[in-house]
């Protein structure tokens, strides 16, 4: 498909160069509600100068203004993230504590669904 | 399908190992995840070239928006106008996960070291052009982007999906402007068909090179961000296609189109390559034309961006940051 | 209902719709021009708005009207003189600055005017509003807070800001002029008297230039016409690019 075409020949490859341009929005991670009972859930990020903004750029791009949603903005870097190589200490491995796990269990067929 | 955390006997796997452990298992890599460098940056060229595939996509379709003949037919093609905006959006914000900031991408493309789907460089000649982009392009897009929902980079594959929800609407729009038009008048059967002969090999063009000419599809294949051969996802898009054009009455500008009942698929003709090699390089119709429109607009709008950082920043009453 | 006051409606329901389908084609001359991606959705999406609503009052108008005139009818096969849009709405984008100053004009005089229409004693005319004025007030907030970002931004969107509010304040004035459309319909309380949507307009403008560090322009020259059929220069090329196709070929299906 068209995006992934080759570099032309003699297309050097390009160190991506810190952007000189002023003007240049933060951005913002963006959460929605679809409709009462559930959960917010990520759905992507806009960029805003501000959160005013950013709440109606994540209104008009993520629910099209749909009503009864609702959305929560928040600036990216105000997001604190576990480390995936913390995994193995924040999370228990599955393997170590098998009796976690229902299918340790060996339940007789008689006392039916569980 | 059962999540399994791989643990060797107290050691840690290398990060290596890891990240193609996740691969082969269907797994979604994701951003914080350890990748390749080369994986990285293949990423970002092509979510990146993707995203200003969408943005580039707006100035073809919205030559008509002021044109449009019904008042329908102008809310639609603002609406997908509009969302082919949105799509941009999301593929720009699936790239910065990985590192580069929005800003940086924009100015990759306005530089020419980034690039987009060189269908966007033909001229929307005709309302009927509207019609058989719809058709066309967007069928092809939609092809390609089934099989991008599979992509193995979690925010990329996301975005995917969440695009291919909303694109339902775009094929079908204009596939129906063209029933209008092939149901029509002699004069609107004869601009449908005009639109078609110009629109036809380009849309086949936007499936790339022959696999066996393009030095990344092995790589691509291998960490699952391609699923589907150039030639592959070109023979289906021919074999949807096909029909579709037949039942609108319309001749596909291709002598050696023809059913192969042996293998179940069409036969077409060779592709130009020469065209699409130029077009590809920048030499194609309206590709200066295309980037100056957005160069210049990007430019004449800059003091409104400056403005809304000043402001911001003085609401807060902290100097300005990016 | 009696000739007169039909006529009356039609020709009511007809300048609104008007109004919104010119300042729809505007704002779509803002697609992949805008001042940034989540700018040019936001425009679009007031432009659909405003689209939707001049579709609806058409049809309406339409229906009122009995001669089995449809919504293309309306936008494609009026000429210039039949067009009863405020002068303000067929005005160039210019800068952006200028639209959203436009914009804001437009949205402060039309979120009172779709709030009085809301109670319109026409029930469909009050459908049509409970929407439109949910939307305008997006809309305004959203105009709002552009004139105010420009107008306290930088020294240079001060001055365009400025020097958009001044070129346009001319055509605000034909916002609050009623003719004996209006007063009819007013006093069967199907519509309002536009003269009673000022106060509410000059509060908001009044809020939004003090925070936007804007001059009020002083009440000079006001044009109007619009409603009359009698344009400025802008409305005729507007049209003619809007209407073509139709115009080409008329009787075919699109």
């Amino acid at each position: 498909m068209p995006y992934e075409v080759d570099p032309a020949p003699g297309e050097i490859p390009v160190d991506h160069p810190p952007s000189a341009e002023t003007g240049v929005s933060p951005l913002w991670e963006v959460f929605v509600r679809q409709r009462r009972g559930l959960a917010h859930v990520h759905v992507g990020s806009v960029h805003a100068p501000d959160a005013e903004t950013a709440l109606q750029a994540a209104r008009d791009v993520y629910t099209r203004r749909v009503e009864g949603v609702s959305v929560w903005v928040v600036p990216s870097r105000a997001i604190r993230a576990s480390d995936p190589d913390d995994a193995t200490d924040w999370f228990e491995p599955f393997a170590d504590k098998p009796y976690r796990h229902p299918t340790f269990y060996d339940i007789p067929k008689e006392v039916g669904q569980m | 399908m059962t999540r399994t955390i791989v643990c060797y006997g107290g050691e840690v796997s290398p990060p290596e190992g890891r990240f193609q452990a996740l691969i082969d298992a269907d797994e979604k890599i994701e951003p914080k995840d350890w990748m390749p460098d080369g994986y990285r940056s293949t990423l970002i060229r092509q979510i990146a070239q993707h995203a200003h595939s969408e943005i580039i996509g707006m100035q073809p379709e919205g030559n008509w928006i002021s044109r449009a003949p019904t008042l329908r037919r102008k809310a639609i093609l603002m609406a997908k106008v509009q969302d082919e905006a949105g799509h941009g959006l999301y593929l720009y914000g699936a790239a910065e996960t990985l590192g580069v900031s929005r800003a940086q991408m924009v100015q990759l493309l306005h530089r020419g070291q980034h690039k987009y789907s060189s269908i966007f460089n033909y001229p929307t000649l005709t309302w009927a052009d509207i019609g058989v982009i719809g058709w066309l392009v967007d069928g092809a897009a939609i092809t390609n982007q089934l099989m991008l929902t599979r992509c193995s980079y979690g925010p990329y594959a996301r975005a995917m999906v969440r695009i291919c929800k909303e694109e339902s609407f775009h094929q079908r729009q204009g596939y129906e402007a063209l029933i209008a038009l092939c149901q029509g008048s002699a004069e609107q059967k004869a601009m449908a068909q005009d639109a078609l002969n110009r629109w036809w090999w380009p849309s086949l063009m936007m499936f790339g090179p022959h696999d066996s000419d393009s030095t990344h599809s092995e790589q691509s294949m291998a960490w699952k961000i391609k699923r589907v051969s150039n030639d592959d996802l070109r023979q289906r898009f021919v074999d949807m296609t096909v029909p579709q054009g037949e039942y609108l009455g319309l001749t596909i500008p291709d002598p050696d189109l023809m059913w192969n009942p042996a293998r179940s698929h069409y036969d077409f003709g060779e592709i130009d390559w020469n065209e699409f090699w130029a077009v590809v390089k920048g030499d194609g119709p309206l590709n200066r034309e295309r980037i100056e429109h957005k160069v210049s607009w990007w430019e004449a709008n800059a003091w409104v961006r400056e403005a809304a950082t000043a402001h911001a920043a003085r609401m807060t009453g902290r100097p300005e940051v990016a | 209902m009696i000739d007169e006051r039909r006529t009356s409606l039609v020709g009511y329901l007809v300048r609104l719709g008007d109004d919104n389908l010119v300042l729809a084609q505007r704002l779509g001359e803002w697609s992949s021009r805008g001042p940034t991606l989540e700018e040019d959705i936001a425009l679009t999406n007031i432009a659909l708005d405003l689209l939707g609503r001049a579709r609806f009052l058409f049809t309406y108008a339409g229906h009122v009207e009995g001669r089995g005139h449809k919504e293309d009818w309306f936008a494609f096969f009026r000429d210039e003189r039949e067009f009863t849009n405020l002068l303000l709405v067929e005005q160039p984008n210019g800068d952006f600055a200028h639209t959203m100053a436009r914009q804001f004009f437009f949205d402060a005089w039309s979120v009172p005017l779709w709030e009085h229409l809301s109670a319109s004693t026409d029930p469909t005319l009050a459908g049509i509003a409970g929407k439109a004025a949910k939307e305008s007030r997006y809309h305004l907030r959203h105009s709002s807070a552009w004139v105010t970002r420009l107008g306290d931004g930088t020294e240079e969107s001060h001055r365009r800001m400025q020097s958009a509010v001044d070129s346009l304040w001319r055509f605000t004035g034909e916002m609050f002029w009623s003719d004996a459309v209006e007063v009819e319909l007013a006093e069967m309380e199907t519509a309002v008297v536009p003269v009673r949507l000022r106060p509410r307009f000059d509060r908001t403008v009044d809020e939004v230039f003090a925070a936007a560090d804007l001059r009020r322009p002083a009440d000079a020259f006001q044009r109007r016409g619009g409603r009359l059929g009698l344009h400025t220069e802008h409305l005729g090329h507007l049209l003619a690019e809007m209407q073509h196709l139709q115009r080409a070929s008329p009787g075919l299906r699109w």
